[in-house]
């Protein structure tokens, strides 16, 4: 919610491969599941002091799996 | 042991239509082969090996390794020859839709949770190896430390002796190094290895413990169990793609850690940098470099890429591209952006990736509390092995 603005972030299942780049970037907005492979936490929602680690999973994420949405 | 492959083989003269992984100059300084390379032929093609071709652009790696329709990896090693069938080893050598449920089998037990229980030993692992060496104030950090650790820690998950680590080094030897040139030594390193491991999978299918033998014995694909020869196989995968690999990439970091002093008391001074520091010098050095079979005639990145061929899937060569990493070049410690390649994209993305990153973080926080500081020694030469897996296997450092 920066700025007014709601950031949510989205983990593209079809493209995941399980690096775990983005749950250990960001732990507060990913969570795996028992292949390792990432899921956003809940609705994705980027809580103002996590925008920095979101858009860090978004740099590291060798798949580009992870998606950062602006509203 | 390298050499018995390089004395017989013709010198390179053009690496765009001739190039040999094989070749002395490869396996010491590749860096600027893959420079060369990536500007004047992207995707270079040798007669040797039956006919093979090497990418070196990020684009080129990505797209083979997407492309699991065009590109096989029934055979996921360029060799000087292509014996009928190769061996399947699922998941590495298996193609969709075969593929997912043999990784799906293995994933489990290598969940960062998973790993976190791991680390305990993994740190008494590494101290009990630095104690013997210590007081010397000089060692081979490849033979006494790195060469260990990562043998050591799969042998705790597979709940057999770590002593017996040196005899899985030998035959991960055997079949990665001497079996390219060598299908005898190979066959025989197979079997071996098979003959070791049947008596525990035999012994755990009557009273599995938590183990990772008793794991994949316990592992259900359809609601079945694998068949004993499918266990035996992957046990047999784990340690071909975990031992040499995460030795290497622990050897190269070290190496480069003993080269750029400045980069060594910067990662003391700020141990926040470790995970940043562990992708870079992932990206940097990659160990791996993994092949396809090309199986249907198609075009990459503009290059027609014909039938029959191998391809050299080097992920170390895509991790060194300036069109995708910035300063490709230079180790920087603190990058904030990496997407490396050196545990693969897409599918085959390795199994052993938390296990390898906590080992190696392990491994250079142990080595740099204990010794901080440290050099290459210049009277002994540093050697690298040849092939699928590059890393150092010789590395005199002093310390005194
Ligand atoms: C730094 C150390 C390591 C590196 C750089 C590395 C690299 C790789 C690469 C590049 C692949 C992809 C192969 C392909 O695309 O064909 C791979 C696959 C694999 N790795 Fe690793 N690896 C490392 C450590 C490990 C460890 C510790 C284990 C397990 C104990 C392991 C098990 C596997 C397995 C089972 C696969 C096959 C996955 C599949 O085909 O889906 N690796 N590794
Ligand atoms: S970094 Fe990318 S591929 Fe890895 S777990 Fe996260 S989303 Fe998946």
């Amino acid at each position: 919610m920066a700025g007014g603005k709601v950031v949510r972030v989205r983990v593209d299942p079809e493209k995941c491969q399980g690096h775990n780049r983005c749950k250990a970037l960001a732990p507060a907005l990913f969570e795996l599941d028992e292949y390792g492979n990432s899921k956003e936490i809940g609705d994705g929602i980027v809580p103002e002091g996590q925008l920095e680690a979101a858009y860090l999973a978004r740099a590291n994420c060798p798949e580009m799996a992870v998606e950062i949405i602006e509203e | 042991m390298a050499q018995d492959t390089t004395r017989t083989r013709p010198p390179v003269t053009d690496w765009t239509t001739d190039w040999d992984h094989l070749d002395p100059q490869w396996r010491d300084n590749p860096f600027p082969i893959w420079d060369e390379l990536r500007g004047k032929c992207p995707i270079a093609h040798t007669q040797r090996y039956l006919g093979a071709y090497l990418p070196t652009t990020y684009a080129a790696v990505k797209a083979i390794s997407y492309d699991t329709t065009n590109f096989s990896s029934r055979r996921v090693v360029v060799r000087e020859v292509r014996p009928e069938p190769p061996m399947p080893s699922p998941p590495i050598s298996s193609d969709p839709p075969h593929h997912k449920p043999a990784k799906q089998l293995l994933l489990p037990p290598f969940t960062p949770d998973e790993m976190k229980k791991l680390e305990p030993r993994a740190r008494a692992i590494c101290n009990e190896l630095i104690d013997k060496f210590i007081a010397d104030g000089r060692c081979d950090a490849a033979q006494m430390y790195t060469r260990h650790i990562p043998v050591r820690v799969i042998a705790h998950m597979l709940d057999v002796p770590e002593s017996d680590g040196d005899q899985f080094i030998q035959w991960i030897h055997e079949i990665l190094e001497l079996g390219i040139t060598d299908d005898d030594i190979l066959m025989k390193a197979v079997h071996e290895m098979s003959m070791y491991f049947a008596g525990y999978v035999e012994a755990r299918t009557k009273k599995p413990g938590d183990d990772l033998i008793s794991r994949i014995i316990m592992a259900r694909q359809d609601g079945k169990p694998l068949p004993p020869q499918e266990v035996l196989g992957m046990i047999r995968l784990l340690l071909i793609a975990g031992i040499d690999t995460t030795w290497s990439a622990i050897g190269s970091s070290l190496w480069h850690l003993a080269k750029v002093p400045s980069d060594r008391k910067r990662l003391i001074a700020e141990p926040q940098l470790m995970p940043t520091a562990i992708e870079e010098l992932l990206r940097a050095y990659a160990p791996v470099t993994m092949a396809r079979e090309v199986v249907q005639d198609t075009i990459v990145e503009g290059c027609p890429i014909k039938k029959g061929n191998m391809v050299l899937l080097s992920f170390p060569a895509a991790n060194r591209d300036p069109a995708m990493f910035p300063d490709a070049d230079k180790v920087i410690l603190d990058r904030q952006e990496n997407r490396h390649s050196a545990f693969g994209l897409g599918i085959h993305r390795c199994v052993g990736s938390n296990l390898a990153r906590l080992e190696m973080t392990v491994a250079i926080e142990e080595w740099l509390k204990r010794i901080p500081e440290f050099r290459l020694d210049p009277a002994i030469p540093v050697t690298w092995s040849e092939g699928t897996v590059r890393g150092p296997r010789q590395l005199p450092f002093i310390f005194s």
